[in-house]
């Protein structure tokens, strides 16, 4: 990683490394259910390990190997990326919006100059410079949100609103949490919840959708999810449940001992913004793993995580693809991971 | 166009007043002034969605409150250096729009950010846009961006002779897709033709005075158009109503808190140090709901289902209030 990325939180007196210290842990409760758990963003999260939240872009020391698994997975499989043609608009007024988060979130690194009718954009982490003008295929080598896919670590996806609702018509996805874009595209955001246990008779994802439609240019919010994942791996996208479905069997049949190495609380960072110039919603999404071994160095998470773990109800276990699991985890954290039951 | 009100402009996660100067005001009209707003540093302004509008304060009304009037902002919409709204003088309103026809170059202006509620719908085949007088603004930004992503459109003008504001920049604009009108009858008769030849898939959108809005909209459903496809500006406030004064009693605390209008229960509570969970303070997260032991209640939430607001036993205090004098919460 590059030195010139100046890191929104600092190892502090803790002595906890990075990937602890600026972990965005999810849990305020020994209970999780859903809920339209939205709140301003910009304003940083205090939790028992350091802290997170102050940009709505993340930049951190997998920057550069995110980025590279990335540009592989899309190299295997270009239909990572999806537009519908009227997205054209949202896709440039994306990729404007990132460049200026990007710019304000580490000025040292990234920066967005005006020249006139033209725009440079400058990521010194990577040595690249481009210059482009604001709506004008010719003057990028890629499709706007394609290209700024090769500079932020966070998923994208762009939402028109239109008939009083919200439709998934394009996105950047390549770190998909068991899900598929390219089955998702041109939903509607109600239909693309619709798997989704109770939320329906809890009324969540009508409010949510409401919510969302009534944003005004410049507004950003942010909420968290979250699922557990075998291995540091990213890429959990429908397209290859193939290659890591049967990890989640494996690890449970295997040695208790794996599993705190192996297994990672996964936390999606989401924000949600109003672009100006589309009116689109850009919904990012910024994967964090960490392993139960990790968690467990910080007594009051693998406390928490045991709690929330343990009372979870099994529909919404299942949902998450985590009832295999989820028992090894909870008997690591009796077991490995200092937690008394 | 203009929307009048005495609403405070509520700001939330995103949304900022901005102070502008005047840089220019030109008479486009006789009726019309046209004013281009700066940022005194230069700075380039927020962008915003074709259609949207700005909240300026107008100076003070009666009462020494702020006079607040909605403008469409007619300018480009990219990462802009200038606002520009253009205002029709009303001789029978409240004072808002001389105040603007006053304004001089170097005149401090309050507005708020851009918000949008007359949007392009980006699916359409073919934008059929119609405007009466001063509701060519709203329009004129949509023509922009139809220009600028090479959209197909075509626009319908109507105005008293002499007052068409913005009617050369529309011709280099549109070329042959403007079609202008004086004569009322011309316009009306066009109009239904117009409304039988468009393509499938085109959307209309109207801006204008009421009586061409109504007579259009009626028109275009007995033509057989969906109503999603038929937009027109309307002048419904985003921002809720101040609301009525009212005192809360916290029946554990056994204390008053007053609640002025145009403060938020919540906001009330937390400023006499009664800390409440919240999260969106927009009604909608649901993480700020209170139990209410007596007392009428406003419920502007969109979080608790009909049947909780029925039963009339708690209160979202972000956006909500008492519908009378007193409300008893169980706090």
């Amino acid at each position: 990683m590059s030195t010139t990325i100046d890191l929104a939180v600092r190892d502090d007196d803790l002595g906890l490394p990075d990937r602890i210290a600026r972990f965005p842990f999810p849990f305020t409760r020994d209970t999780y259910r859903y809920s339209t758990n939205v709140e301003p963003a910009g304003s940083p999260v205090a939790t028992a390990a350091g802290g997170w939240g102050r940009h709505p872009v993340d930049i951190d020391g997998h920057y550069l190997d995110d980025l590279t698994e990335r540009e592989r997975i899309l190299g295997a499989d270009p239909t990572r990326f999806q537009s519908l043609p009227h997205m054209e608009i949202a896709q440039w007024d994306a990729m404007v919006t990132l460049m200026r988060m990007l710019a304000d979130a580490y000025p040292e690194t990234f920066a967005l100059e005006r020249d006139g009718e033209a725009r440079l954009f400058v990521n010194r982490a990577l040595g690249l410079e481009q210059s482009f003008v604001f709506g004008d295929r010719s003057t990028l080598p890629d499709p706007p949100l394609r290209f700024i896919g090769r500079h932020l670590q966070e998923d994208v996806v762009l939402l028109d609103q239109r008939e009083g609702a919200l439709w998934g018509d394009a996105g950047l996805v390549t770190f998909a949490a068991d899900w598929s874009l390219r089955f998702d595209v041109g939903m509607s955001f109600r239909q693309i919840h619709g798997p989704v246990p109770r939320v329906h008779t809890e009324g969540v994802i009508p409010r949510a959708e409401q919510f969302l439609m009534g944003l005004q240019a410049g507004q950003c919010y942010r909420r968290t999810n979250w699922s557990l994942s075998v291995d540091r791996r990213l890429d959990q996208s429908t397209e290859t449940y193939p290659e890591w479905g049967r990890d989640r069997r494996l690890l449970a049949e295997g040695p208790l001992e794996d599993v705190g190495r192996r297994l990672h609380l996964r936390v999606e960072v989401q924000h949600l913004v109003r672009l100006g110039v589309s009116g689109a919603i850009m919904f990012l999404i910024r994967t964090h793993l960490l392993s139960f071994e990790d968690i467990a160095r910080v007594p009051e998470w693998s406390g928490r995580l045991y709690s929330v773990l343990d009372e979870l109800p099994d529909d919404m276990a299942d949902y998450k693809g985590i009832m295999r699991t989820r028992g090894p985890g909870l008997r690591w954290l009796r077991t490995y991971g200092g937690v008394r039951s | 166009m203009t929307l009048t009100s005495d609403v405070p402009v509520r700001n939330s996660a995103g949304g900022t007043e901005l102070q502008l100067t005047v840089a220019e005001t030109i008479a486009l009209t006789p009726t019309v002034r046209h004013v281009r707003l700066v940022d005194p540093a230069g700075r380039t302004l927020p962008s915003f969605t074709p259609g949207s509008h700005i909240v300026v304060t107008c100076g003070t009304g009666p009462g020494g409150r702020p006079r607040r009037n909605s403008y469409s902002l007619t300018g480009p919409a990219f990462e802009p250096d200038h606002y520009a709204i253009s205002v029709r003088l009303e001789e029978s309103g409240r004072g808002g729009s001389q105040w603007v026809h006053d304004l001089q170059v170097g005149d401090r202006v309050p507005v708020g950010t851009p918000r949008s509620a007359f949007a392009p719908i980006l699916t359409a085949r073919h934008h059929l846009l119609v405007a009466g007088g001063i509701g060519i603004t709203p329009i004129l930004s949509h023509v922009r961006a139809a220009v600028q992503w090479g959209r197909s459109f075509e626009v319908h003008y109507a105005f008293r002779d002499g007052d068409g504001a913005h009617l050369d920049e529309l011709h280099d604009l549109c070329g042959p897709r403007l079609y202008i009108y004086t004569a009322r009858e011309v316009f009306r008769k066009r109009m239904g033709q117009a409304l039988l030849e468009q393509p499938i898939g085109t959307h209309l959108y109207m801006c204008g005075p009421t009586g061409l809005v109504d007579d259009l909209c009626e028109r275009a459903g007995r033509a057989g158009w969906p109503d999603a496809r038929v937009h027109y500006e309307h002048f419904r406030v985003g921002d809720l109503d101040p609301g009525e004064p009212f005192t809360a009693h916290l029946t554990r605390r056994v204390i008053d808190v007053t609640v002025d209008s145009g403060v938020s229960l919540l906001d009330a509570l937390e400023s006499r140090g009664v800390a409440v969970p919240n999260l969106c303070r927009q009604g909608v997260c649901g993480e700020c709901r209170l139990p209410v032991m007596s007392g009428g209640i406003d419920h502007r939430d969109l979080y608790l289902s009909a049947a909780e607001k029925e039963a009339g036993d708690c209160v979202m205090p972000c956006v909500s209030r008492a519908n009378g004098p007193r409300l008893e919460l169980d706090l």
